[in-house]
């Protein structure tokens, strides 16, 4: 099994406290790069943005399969729109953010990160049913303080700082730096078997762009999305049990069968089952259903690449701070670890 | 002048909520020991610091007041390790969801970083809508098992916002709880000027418990002192988002002096032609019937005290991202220790009406 400890944390932490917005990806992509070129045989920035990284087996070349592992660098956040003048900013969001988490929230803004407050009406100037109302997008600000200088264009993200508690991380972007961290790990103790082929992609959160062209770029014979997906394991208000949780934290790596965008190949769901039960590492399949990962975009580009998505499941999507347990992440790079070097052109072989 | 941003981040890196207010009161009490005479405390828990004039005994002695509890949550229930919540104070619940807190553990004595989480819709009744959930449908994370939970945990514990201080530009510094901890702050200012200043007049510096529920401190307080005057200070709303109204003023321009039935209307006068006269900008703030504030405490309180509110622009009021420019609590302190120094022996005998 792979090494899993403090290092790994710590690489996580400096991810999940960098911000990345969509099409903003500059502060993450560096750390990739500095992870990714001690280790990787072929490295390069494509055009869109994303670090495409390449390390190959060391087996006899006909045999190795190229696998494409692919982990989103970008999250959702914020641009500032209109300069309200004295320090006051009109925002739109990147990325599906529930407008109720906004009002009353640290980010940071620009190039600087300088800190600023997303700020609205006092509930105490409030009449009625203004104060039961969702507060619009429209009605909020940006507060860099009386002297700040954001410019029009700038990007923002939450300030909010990552923390191990218990069994537990708590932060932001889990999703998808738990990915970025993951393929890190992955690409340090690569099997020979296999052509790796590392996709650290961008603007997932706007409509899967830097997958596509990943996958189009590498050519994989087939493909894993790493990424990190809700748990909606909570009580419910009423009695009754909770029959749409999509996963459940403590129970491992979420293993896709479908989603809105993807029916996953199910010759590497199986395959991903048989290792965890052969590796005796805990797995959960995740509820079929909606949502999707950069699998969508992979799996139909080219002639078709076979894809299946592993993720590690987080509490609280796109939201300031989201909850994750450190075993998920250990169990989802052991199960990734296991299936690389078990994978032959068997496979996936057209019968 | 001293630089009081570095308490005034202390005071806003602490919990003490209404009635739990023990932990600012200790950094409060140790922040005044070396510039009063003596400190102690009231039966129900506020701070009283005695800074002694130069008048002859029996002395006059004014109040100055400043609210330090602050407003926050309480874990109502406990499910599946989810901690349910009710509110201590006026909370605005739009700003909960995905804001972060500390939850005072009595089990284990610890407190625990956490978050404040909004669960998907489904997962409530249909009548809790698609707008700002009630407080009774938010739940609290702590991120541990919910077998750890149930031992670190009791229903009644207290929740507290837990967001670090932010300085913004401009001189502006943003949290949890500034109001009221900036006017804390304010009083700070105010006896440190005192170290340098003579005043006739015996002065109590209280640092008040619950007036965001009761009142409590402000009235007990001034009963059990029995000042001949008093100041109260507090926020009053700046103006920005959606704040533009007649009851809000420009961050970083100045002092509000009060003016309404909760205050009287010869100390307005006097702090207004002082501020005039040192030249520090106020703007006047009007509070048709009751102030929100200790003032309205103070005024009712034995035979009635005469009492002036003096306040600072405070920018989203109960939310964890408050915002107070720190020019306008360093003005604030200032003309306190003005007044007070410039105060006669007789000046309770010149309080006129008309």
């Amino acid at each position: 099994m792979p090494t899993f400890g403090n290092a790994q944390l710590k690489l996580l932490e400096k991810l999940c406290n960098a911000i990345a917005i969509s099409g903003d990806e500059g502060e993450v992509r560096k750390i990739v790069l500095e992870e990714v070129k001690p280790y990787a045989d072929e490295v390069k920035v494509d055009a869109l943005g994303s670090v495409l990284a390449t390390k190959f087996g060391r087996t006899r070349s006909e045999n190795r399969m190229r696998v494409m592992l692919d982990a989103h660098m970008d999250e959702v956040g914020f641009m500032i729109v209109a300069d309200d003048g004295e320090g006051l900013y009109r925002f739109e969001t990147i990325g599906g953010i529930d407008v109720r988490h906004l009002v009353g929230k640290q980010v940071l803004v620009g190039k600087e990160r300088a800190p600023a407050v997303i700020g609205g009406k006092p509930v105490h100037l409030m009449n009625g049913d203004e104060r039961t109302r969702k507060v619009p997008l429209d009605a909020l600000r940006i507060d860099t303080g009386l002297s700040g200088k954001a410019k029009v264009g700038d990007y923002a993200g939450f300030a909010t700082k990552f923390r191990r508690v218990g069994p537990s991380i708590m932060s932001k972007s889990i999703d998808d730096r738990i990915g970025v961290a993951t393929l890190i790990e992955l690409l340090k103790q690569s099997p020979p078997n296999i052509d790796l082929c590392l996709a650290f992609s961008v603007q997932e959160e706007i409509g899967l762009r830097g997958a596509k062209v990943a996958a189009q770029y590498f050519n994989p014979d087939l493909a894993i999305a790493v990424d990190s997906t809700p748990a909606y394991d909570l009580p419910l208000y009423e009695e009754g049990e909770n029959i749409s949780y999509n996963t459940k934290l403590g129970l491992g790596p979420a293993i896709y069968i479908a989603d809105g965008s993807t029916l996953h190949d199910p010759r590497l769901v199986r395959f991903l089952q048989e290792t965890a039960e052969a590796e005796k590492i805990p797995y959960q399949f995740r509820q079929p259903g909606g949502g999707g990962t950069d699998s969508g975009a992979i799996q139909r580009s080219l002639a078709g690449i076979p894809t299946v998505s592993v993720s590690v499941p987080h509490r609280y999507t796109h939201s300031p701070i989201s909850i994750s347990r450190v075993e998920d992440w250990k169990s989802t790079i052991n199960l990734l670890h296991a299936a690389l070097k078990r994978i032959t052109p068997a496979l996936i072989a057209v019968r | 002048m001293t630089d009081i941003l570095p308490f005034l981040k202390s005071l806003i890196s602490v919990s003490g909520l209404s009635g739990y207010e023990t932990p600012v009161a200790d950094l409060i009490a140790e922040r005044w020991r070396p510039l009063v005479d003596e400190t102690r405390m009231s039966r129900v828990g506020s701070l009283h610091g005695l800074k002694k004039g130069r008048g002859v005994l029996p002395r006059p002695s004014v109040m100055i007041a400043a609210h330090m509890d602050a407003i926050g949550l309480r874990v109502s229930k406990i499910v599946n390790g989810f901690l349910h919540i009710t509110n201590v104070g006026g909370i605005d619940v739009r700003v909960l969801p995905g804001a972060q807190v500390t939850v005072h553990a009595s089990g284990s004595d610890e407190e625990l970083p956490s978050v404040i989480v909004m669960p998907p819709a489904r997962f409530l009744p249909e009548s809790a809508g698609d707008g700002v959930l009630a407080i009774n449908y938010l739940l609290v994370d702590t991120g541990l098992l919910p077998r750890d939970v149930e031992k670190k945990v009791h229903v009644g514990d207290l929740v507290s916002f837990a967001n670090e201080p932010l300085e913004l530009a401009g001189d502006v510094i943003s949290g949890h709880s500034l109001d009221n901890r900036a006017s804390i702050a304010a009083l700070t200012v105010c006896l440190e000027e005192l170290q340098n200043k003579p005043h006739i007049w015996d002065v109590w510096a209280v640092a008040t418990v619950q007036e965001e529920v009761t009142f409590l401190g402000a009235s007990s307080s001034a009963f059990e002192l029995r000042p001949q005057i008093a100041i109260v200070v507090d926020g009053a709303f700046a103006k920005g988002p959606g704040a533009n109204g007649w009851q809000t003023f420009p961050l970083a321009k100045g002092v509000g002096l009060c003016i309404g039935p909760n205050m009287h209307p010869f100390l307005h006068k006097q702090l207004s032609e002082l501020a005039e006269r040192l030249e520090i900008p106020w703007f006047l703030d009007v509070t048709p019937s009751h102030s929100g504030t200790d003032a309205f405490a103070v005024q009712t309180t034995a035979e009635g005290i005469p009492t002036a509110l003096v306040e600072y622009p405070l920018r989203y009021m109960h939310t964890p991202v408050e915002a107070v420019a720190v020019k306008d609590i360093q003005r604030v302190g200032r003309l306190l220790a003005e007044f007070i120094s410039s105060l006669e022996a007789n000046f309770v005998d010149t309080i006129v009406w008309e």
